[in-house]
């Protein structure tokens, strides 16, 4: 049989496309992060331009809505001095039918360097990576259900800048974990970086039994889930799986689940309280800790910008 | 190993010498990382100034982020002082092809614009690909392009150089 080598490492083992934190080695995780830090300070310069992409062309292809991810990347690229094209492609070539490999076909005689994809098909960005020039770079920005590996490196820089060390550290993700790709991309992250205590917390109808053997304990009780717990990482409930047979209504759900300060009261102190946004008041935080001391929030969105800064700038360094 | 043998120690004297000579009044002092960081801590000790000498990082500025891609390690920049309209001494450990300083230089000028720069180098190996000169040297010397000239810092602080490379049989 062959050896099927990690599609988004070249043969020296150097990221080239960023697809899914699965299966990367910790250190090329830590290297990103280290990266980042380098990159928060130079949005405070006098310039907050560095020439590292300068001349290269990236395009984002949002084939799903998305304001902040899309902002963020374009951000990024532009402090790293690249010319950033937005395709709006669920209202052009797409609805007309043209099918994915022929619009990246198409992309790739522009002479696109660097293609930032969010789909709503799972492995849709792996699918592309397979099929571009070898000079030609691609980030996953969230596929389907799989996998949004930039949000869980901004969610590992966040972690890692208020509690130093990741190998002494409980971690609550709470809601609705079946769905959610950044949920999926945060336990691979925590996991690859040595956190000894990750916790799924949600309704049975939510929290996929099988995350047990990734290691992770299993809770559908609240208090117990974020019990002195160090992070409370809270996911956005999506509207759409409401109503529906897997919840009976938001206020049921934030009555059970919902963070309230009397429940965070159960996590430690010290703890820190996340989310990738946007956030829905009242149904899976409330207002008093998503504006509350232990809430990192809008932290999380400035080191976003940092971490896409190194992911982009660190593939394009390297070569196929 | 060539025999080429140079001391750094002795060297750092003699560069204590030259850039006390080079600094203006109310002057700061920045350090290339690493090397040149590393000079630039104890020259601010060794000419009694207050405070920490500026770092700055090359990294960012590079011209070979194409073949190499991020350099990693030595740390970021940080100036703690302003940099628009400040005398800046630049410190670095070797000065080679001159892409080095070329890129500190864009670093430098990312945070304002100073009055002036001047640079002032451990060892000058010739070698130069841009138009950019020492206004101090501690030592000029040739050496062949296949040998790397880097300084390395002892636990106890002490400085060291090392040559690798390329030296066999000549």
């Amino acid at each position: 049989m062959l050896a099927r080598r990690n599609p988004q490492l070249n043969a020296h083992g150097e990221l080239i496309h960023l697809l899914s934190i699965e299966g990367l080695p910790r250190a090329v995780l830590t290297q990103i992060l280290d990266t980042a830090g380098t990159f928060l300070s130079v949005s405070q310069r006098e310039v907050k331009k560095v020439p590292l992409l300068r001349g290269k062309s990236v395009f984002n292809l949002f084939f799903e809505n998305s304001t902040r991810t899309r902002t963020t990347f374009e951000i990024a690229a532009k402090r790293l001095s690249a010319d950033v094209i937005n395709l709006d492609i669920a209202r052009s070539s797409t609805a007309k039918g043209e099918s994915l490999l022929d619009t990246i076909a198409n992309l790739s005689a522009m002479h696109a360097d660097m293609f930032v994809v969010r789909h709503a098909e799972s492995g849709a960005p792996y699918l592309i990576a397979q099929h571009v020039a070898p000079h030609v770079h691609v980030v996953n920005a969230g596929d389907g259900r799989h996998a949004h590996p930039t949000q869980g490196l901004l969610d590992m820089y966040t972690i890692r800048h208020y509690k130093r060390d990741f190998t002494q550290l409980v971690v609550a993700i709470v809601g609705d974990i079946q769905h959610s790709r950044v949920a999926r991309s945060d336990i691979h992250a925590l996991a690859t970086l040595g956190v000894p205590e990750i916790r799924a917390v949600g309704p049975r109808t939510l929290v996929p039994g099988d995350l047990a053997g990734m290691g992770v304990r299993v809770c559908h009780d609240m208090a117990e889930g974020i019990r002195d717990a160090d992070v409370v990482i809270m996911l956005r409930l999506q509207n759409e799986r409401m109503g529906g047979a897997l919840l009976p209504s938001a206020g049921e759900f934030f009555k059970s689940y919902g963070l309230t300060p009397d429940k965070l009261a159960l996590a430690r102190p010290d703890c820190i309280v996340m989310h990738p946004g946007p956030i829905n008041r009242g149904v899976e935080i409330d207002s008093r800790v998503a504006d509350g001391s232990h809430s990192v929030i809008l932290p999380q969105v400035t080191f976003g910008i940092a971490v896409r800064m190194a992911v982009m700038s660190t593939i394009a360094g390297n070569q196929a | 190993m060539s025999t080429l043998s140079l001391d750094a120690e002795a060297l750092y004297a003699e560069l204590l010498r030259g850039v006390r000579g080079l600094l203006r009044p109310g002057g700061v002092l920045v350090g290339i990382r690493s090397g040149g960081a590393w000079l630039a801590e104890r020259l601010q000790a060794d000419l009694g100034l207050p405070a920490t000498p500026g770092f700055i990082s090359s990294a960012l500025h590079r011209d070979d982020f194409a073949q190499r891609g991020l350099a990693g390690g030595g740390g970021a920049t940080a100036l703690p002082f302003a940099v628009e309209g400040a005398h800046v001494l630049l410190v670095d450990d070797v000065l080679y092809t001159g892409r080095t300083i070329r890129a500190a230089l864009n670093e430098l000028y990312d945070f304002g614009r100073p009055a002036s720069v001047v640079l002032a180098v451990l060892v000058d190996r010739g070698g130069r690909e841009l138009p950019i000169e020492a206004a101090f040297a501690a030592a000029r010397i040739v050496l062949p392009a296949a040998q790397r000239l880097t300084l390395a810092r002892e636990a106890d602080g002490r400085l060291d150089f090392e040559l690798r490379g390329g030296a066999q049989g000549r």
